[in-house]
């Protein structure tokens, strides 16, 4: 027997194009996608959640986020247990320089005294940092229906936009749960796989490949 | 081979894996494996246990032999017990090291199926080098007689163009950076059929599917006859042509006796879904692992899971549907 064999020695060419049994019957049995991300939902509000609950108990600094009184108040009530948004700790909280002391530039401009280092690729024509961070407290975001959310909901922002992609992600199928598979989940912000000023997933370096069989037989 | 009563050979139903292939059709069926949780008090009192009944028979058989003479899926709760242990000491011999080795059974109503995101998936072999860790795979050992590095996932790479071809895929593709334009990347590891060809072919009913739906091997039982590799359509079963090199080092001491515990020169091993984190509520590592999210794992009887989300939102693809294999896993473009 020779390793090369082992390599895929396809009978057919393409993959089948239809559901095979199992699936048909885990269909059968049913729930629309929209009705199990209602499922989805309740579950995330009814059932005491540690990873949020935890989350709550903590000193809102151990968490670097600040107290937010209207966090549950948006009109779905949608609101998802996640890790710990991607903010560089040296920019928290944005308050630290953003103290309302100067009046708010909503002008389009190429920042040079911060922040130089962002350069808006995200629908730039139509879009200015304004739009998404909230101009009177920068340690908010907020919706187009003015809105406020912490950072910890982004994705409520950028499912205003990309409703297809945020209904996937609360369902799992976009993006990424971790925790378990029949229990508690964390769901991956938006944020953690797209620089929101630049959301085109960045190219990584592969790992090894494997050794050709040529190479140790 | 007649002759030899101990380990027993089957003695009816298919050994040759060409006929009838209804499910289950072998003559131990798809018999699950008894399941066993030690707690510590359990292992140490066990390990007694042993040690008195060995002395007592006054035979100083190896563990090895001892197991020999009975199938895992064959013994009873107690038998299974004490054969962890033997496994334990076994491994402790071997590694100078506590290796755990747990037999978690399945949980009523849970089947489990995977899917892959063909339209994310980027080919950048995360999952690939997870697995190996997470599962025991032999390493690359340039210095040893047969150097055996194994892994169970293998990343294809394949032209948008001409779409899935797997006459033309490249496994070995090493470019500065991931994805490559005009490519996509479809990881491949064991199907985890419904129907499966390889239980079928195998002579001596030493790899079966579970309950919950993994395909799994009895390393201590399986011969190293191959059989098994050929009857898989997947090419996704990979054999110990030499000594495994483990390092201690690089063990991961978290095992299940159907999964992930080291493996010996001369058997066949493969994917289970990490039935070590997955039957104790965990996803599988490279699930975890996966930087663009393209991969799914859950209970398809769990309207909640991801798999069934993806089932009833996306249209799925499997592998070589012709030959009736009815995989487990399922790929998709979730565009
Ligand atoms: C070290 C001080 C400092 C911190 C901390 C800081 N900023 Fe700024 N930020 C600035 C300055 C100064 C400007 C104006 C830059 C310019 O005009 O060139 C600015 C500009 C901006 C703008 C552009 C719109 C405007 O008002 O001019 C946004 C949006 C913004 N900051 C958001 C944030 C957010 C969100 C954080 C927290 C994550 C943050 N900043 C933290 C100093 C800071
Ligand atoms: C599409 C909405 C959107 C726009 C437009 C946008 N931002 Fe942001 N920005 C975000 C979100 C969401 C985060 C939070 C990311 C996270 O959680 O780590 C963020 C984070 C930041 C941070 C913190 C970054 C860090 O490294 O910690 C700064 C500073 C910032 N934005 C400044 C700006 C500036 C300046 C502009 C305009 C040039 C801008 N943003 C435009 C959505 C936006
Ligand atoms: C106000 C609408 C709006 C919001 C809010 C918004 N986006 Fe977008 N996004 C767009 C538009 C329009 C495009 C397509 C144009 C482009 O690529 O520049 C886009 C493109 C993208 C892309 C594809 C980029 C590529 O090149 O592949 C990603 C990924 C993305 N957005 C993620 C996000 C994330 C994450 C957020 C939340 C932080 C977000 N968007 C918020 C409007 C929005
Ligand atoms: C686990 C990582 C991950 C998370 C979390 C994630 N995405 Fe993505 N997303 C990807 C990858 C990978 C792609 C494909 C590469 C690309 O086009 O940039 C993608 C693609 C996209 C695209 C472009 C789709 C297209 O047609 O090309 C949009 C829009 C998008 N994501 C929005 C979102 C939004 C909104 C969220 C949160 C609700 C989110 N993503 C969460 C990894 C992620």
């Amino acid at each position: 027997m020779d390793l090369r064999t082992l390599v895929l020695q396809p009978t057919t060419r393409t993959a089948g194009r239809k559901l095979l049994l199992d699936a048909a019957v885990a269909l059968a049995a049913g729930v629309l996608a929209y009705g199990c991300a209602t499922q989805a939902k309740k579950a995330a509000i009814d059932e005491p959640d540690p990873i949020h609950t935890t989350a709550a108990k903590l000193p809102p600094a151990e968490l670097g986020l600040p107290p937010n009184p209207i966090k549950y108040n948006d009109d779905k009530g949608e609101t998802f247990a996640v890790p710990k948004p991607p903010i560089s700790d040296d920019y928290w909280p944005c308050t630290q320089c953003h103290d309302n002391s100067s009046p708010v530039d909503r002008t389009r401009r190429v920042l040079k005294e911060e922040h130089t280092k962002i350069i808006l690729e995200h629908d730039a024509e139509h879009r200015w940092c304004l739009d998404c961070h909230d101009a009177m407290n920068r340690d908010f975001l907020h919706l187009a229906s003015g809105v406020t959310i912490t950072f910890d909901e982004s994705y409520k922002l950028c499912g205003q936009c990309h409703g297809d992609k945020y209904r996937d992600w609360r369902v799992g199928v976009h993006g990424k749960r971790t925790g378990e598979w029949n229990g508690k989940k964390q769901y991956l912000l938006c944020v953690h796989c797209h620089n929101p000023h630049s959301p085109h997933f960045k190219p990584l370096k592969p790992e090894a490949p494997p050794l050709r069989p040529t190479l140790y037989r | 081979m007649a002759m030899n009563a101990e380990p027993k050979m089957p003695t009816e139903g298919c050994s040759h894996g060409g006929c009838d292939a209804t499910p289950g059709s072998d003559p131990t069926g798809d018999k699950p494996l008894g399941g066993v949780k030690l707690s510590r008090r359990e292992f140490a009192k066990s390990t007694a246990l042993i040690a008195a009944a060995i002395t007592a028979a006054g035979c100083g058989t190896s563990a090895l032999e001892t197991f020999k003479q009975t199938r895992l899926r064959e013994m009873s709760h107690d038998e299974l017990k004490a054969f962890l242990v033997k496994l334990e000491k076994r491994y402790e011999a071997r590694f100078g090291t506590h290796v755990d080795v747990r037999a978690t059974p399945h949980a009523e109503g849970v089947k489990f199926a995977y899917a892959l995101d063909l339209s994310r998936c980027i080919g950048c072999r995360r999952c690939v080098h997870a697995c190996v860790k997470e599962n025991n795979q032999s390493r690359p050992n340039p210095e040893g007689t047969h150097n055996n590095p194994i892994q169970w996932i293998k990343v294809l790479e394949m032209d948008k163009e001409k779409g899935i071809d797997l006459n033309e895929a490249e496994p070995y593709y090493n470019p500065a950076e991931v994805p490559r334009e005009g490519k996509f990347y479809m990881p491949v590891a064991c199907q985890q059929c419904e129907n499966s060809a390889c239980t079928k072919a195998c002579p001596v009913q030493a790899t079966w599917k579970e309950p919950d739906g993994m395909v799994v091997i009895d390393y201590d039982w399986c011969i190293g006859c191959r059989y098994c590799m050929i009857a898989c359509p997947y090419g996704t079963r990979r054999f110990n042509w030499g000594e495994p090199h483990l390092p201690k080092d690089q063990l991961n001491t978290n095992t299940h006796v159907l999964g992930n515990r080291p493996r010996e020169k001369g058997v066949v091993e493969k994917c289970t879904f990490c039935i070590q984190r997955v039957r104790e509520g965990r996803y599988p590592a490279c699930v975890e692992i996966c930087p663009v999210g393209a991969r799914k794992f859950g209970n398809l009887m769990d309207p909640k899971s991801e798999i069934r989300a993806v089932l009833e939102t996306k249209r799925v693809y499997i592998l070589k549907e012709d030959l009736n294999t009815q995989p487990k896993f399922f790929y998709f473009f979730g565009v």
